[in-house]
């Protein structure tokens, strides 16, 4: 069956384990016909990755984002070993537990720092690497969370830095497009329980608040995040720039 | 459930997680020092049981479990 991927180079940056909404996003993204190429944080992170990946032919390379060399030499890397690209999914955000617990009021300069660093730099860093080795007509996409537009409880620093996140997107879609022709979006998901969003306190109450909203009561899985993120990658969404798409069953309504 | 099939479903999921071998799981075995799980795989494994289960855990009821017979005596008295 010819997929909406077929032929395209796919780099998708932060698959942990089975439940994370990047490896939701491999999966879509392969159904369609791509070639995904994964990156991982550290040998620790690369562990389950093997153990997930055994018996599939999927390429990887370390890559952590806290610094620009590391994300500079890894696309190097990359384009050596498959040219150029024609996608890139980033899914990596951090904050320390003492920052994202506090409240943000009681946020202090080096916890900020950290989480707007590997959060919402890292999208930049990223996508300045990539778009260099990436084709005409390609495509960008982060994960960001309703919690950069509303004061979600708890997620407190998180939606500081997943509204930097959200501007970037606009920028970027702005200057990458007129540059290479390159779309840059993001995809909003709902709450999934994931193992990022275990550092969030009391995340069980936060994902049965955010199933309560949901429109029909269940609230979305990776692959439903995915088969967008699929959509976005495809030259289906020619034409969709600098937005951020809600896959959230309609949590966005009520919230 | 009774304990029995709570402990051989979650000695299979420690098993496969582990990658030990199922015979040497007995209920004694402590998460950290036996089977050197860092935060990372407690947090896995908290998510697998989880969903194996159907059954939600709170962070500060899963600080409390270091064996597998803790594990498993949870699942079975919240189930």
């Amino acid at each position: 069956m010819a997929g909406i991927l077929d032929g395209k180079k796919i780099v998708i940056m932060g698959v942990a384990n089975k439940k994370s909404i990047a490896w939701g996003c491999a999966q879509a993204l392969m159904d369609q016909g791509a070639e995904i190429i994964l990156t991982y944080q550290n040998e620790r992170m690369k562990r389950s990755l093997d153990k997930m990946l055994a018996d599939v032919d999927v390429k990887m390379f370390e890559c952590d984002v806290a610094e620009d060399a590391n994300v500079e030499k890894t696309f190097n890397e990359i384009h050596n070993a498959v040219g150029n690209i024609d996608g890139l999914i980033h899914a990596i955000a951090f904050a320390d537990k003492d920052t994202l617990e506090g409240g943000v009021k009681n946020v202090k300069k080096d916890g900020f720092n950290l989480a707007q660093d590997i959060s919402a730099y890292s999208f930049i860093s990223v996508s300045r690497y990539a778009s260099a080795i990436m084709n005409r007509g390609g495509s960008i996409t982060t994960l960001t969370y309703i919690g950069a537009v509303r004061a979600i409880p708890n997620y407190n620093m998180m939606g500081v830095a997943k509204a930097a996140l959200e501007a970037e997107v606009r920028y970027l879609a702005a200057e990458l497009g007129k540059e290479s022709d390159i779309r840059v979006n993001a995809i909003s998901a709902g709450a999934i329980k994931t193992l990022a969003v275990t550092g969030i306190k009391h995340h069980g109450d936060l994902l049965k608040m955010s199933e309560g909203f949901t429109v029909n009561g269940k609230s979305v899985t990776p692959m439903d995040v995915g088969k967008s993120a699929a959509f976005l990658m495809s030259d289906l969404a020619s034409g969709v720039t600098g937005d951020i798409i809600y896959v959230d069953n309609g949590v966005h309504l009520i919230v | 459930m009774t304990k029995d099939e709570v402990f051989n479903r979650v000695a299979d999921m420690i098993s496969d997680q582990f990658e030990v071998d199922r015979s040497k799981i007995t209920g004694d075995l402590n998460f950290k020092s036996d089977l050197d799980a860092d935060s990372i795989d407690f947090v896995e494994f908290v998510l697998n049981l989880e969903s194996e289960f159907g059954a939600t855990i709170d962070d500060e009821d899963a600080e409390k479990l270091n064996t597998v017979n803790e594990a498993v005596d949870y699942i079975v008295s919240h189930s």
